[in-house]
């Protein structure tokens, strides 16, 4: 068999599992610069990655009560894989007046 | 304004807590050294709560407390080091200076609970009187961008840090 033919039959499993996936997880980043969330508000699927990057020198955390505390350490990224539909309020635990929305639609 | 400002002082100065001198606009040198020392404090205060107090949520703001003013105050170190200002001594720092021994010795007498909601108080009223301080006086009298720049963030961090005291003078109650 020709080396060439092997990889294009490996490359059609590929795609044809990913084809079995109805929607691609997306990542979605959040910027964090001078104690503001940006963008606040976004929209999300469940399988979505969100990203925070900081650019600050202070640490700072995405915090829903009661459910998550990302901590995201000062000119840090920190990433997070959204597991549950439904729309979510988060906070920074030790700026509480940092505030940001996530809109995570069902898969 | 002005007597409005004057009254807000000495409502400060009244309750004990630290009050902002008032006269001449400050320049960027002496703002420096105000908004470093304003930091400082926050750490001396802080420090002695974590030695002090046996409450886990005290505790854990006031290493808080440690970790933003410690990592602002060499933020703004940068700064001045960077624009080649050398942070000058003034009235109003030396004011703050001194208010803030005199509180620390007044908390140092106090013991567990009774310290607990003491510095919590006094960490709300604190962060009060910075940011009042920032936003009248400090932000309008500077003049270098970069500087007004790193004040308007100090004023996003204080305020930040007065919910959080605020949230945790509300659970000791």
């Amino acid at each position: 068999m020709l080396p060439g033919f092997r990889s294009l039959a490996v490359l059609g499993v590929v795609v044809g599992a990913m084809g079995s996936i109805p929607a691609r997880a997306e990542t979605i980043r959040v910027n964090i610069d001078k104690l503001v969330f940006a963008p606040a508000s976004i929209s999300a699927k469940v399988g979505d990655t969100i990203e925070w990057v900081n650019a600050d020198v202070l640490a700072h955390t995405a915090t829903v009560k009661g459910d998550w505390n990302v901590m995201i350490p000062p000119k840090k990224t920190v990433s997070l894989v959204l597991r549950k539909a439904g729309d979510v309020e988060y906070f920074c635990r030790f700026h509480p007046n940092m505030k940001g929305r996530i809109a995570i639609a069902p898969k | 304004m002005f007597v409005r400002l004057s009254t807000a002082v000495a409502v400060v100065c009244l309750l004990g807590t630290p009050s902002f001198a008032q006269g001449a606009k400050p320049t960027d040198p002496q703002i420096a050294h105000i908004a470093y020392t304003a930091g400082v404090i926050d750490v001396t205060a802080a420090k002695q709560a974590i030695k002090k107090s046996k409450n886990k949520a005290v505790v854990s703001f006031a290493k808080d407390m440690v970790r933003d003013h410690e990592a602002v105050n060499k933020q703004a170190l940068a700064l001045v080091k960077k624009l080649k200002v050398t942070p000058e001594d003034n009235d109003t720092s030396r004011t703050l200076a001194k208010q803030a021994t005199a509180k620390q010795a007044e908390l140092a007498k106090l013991k567990g609970a009774a310290y607990d909601k003491a510095y919590a108080a006094n960490e709300v009223a604190y962060h009060k009187a910075v940011i009042g301080a920032l936003e009248t006086q400090l932000i309008p009298a500077s003049s270098n961008a970069d500087l007004k720049s790193l004040l308007q963030t100090g004023v996003k961090i204080f305020q930040g840090h007065l919910e959080h005291a605020e949230h945790v003078a509300a659970e000791l109650k």
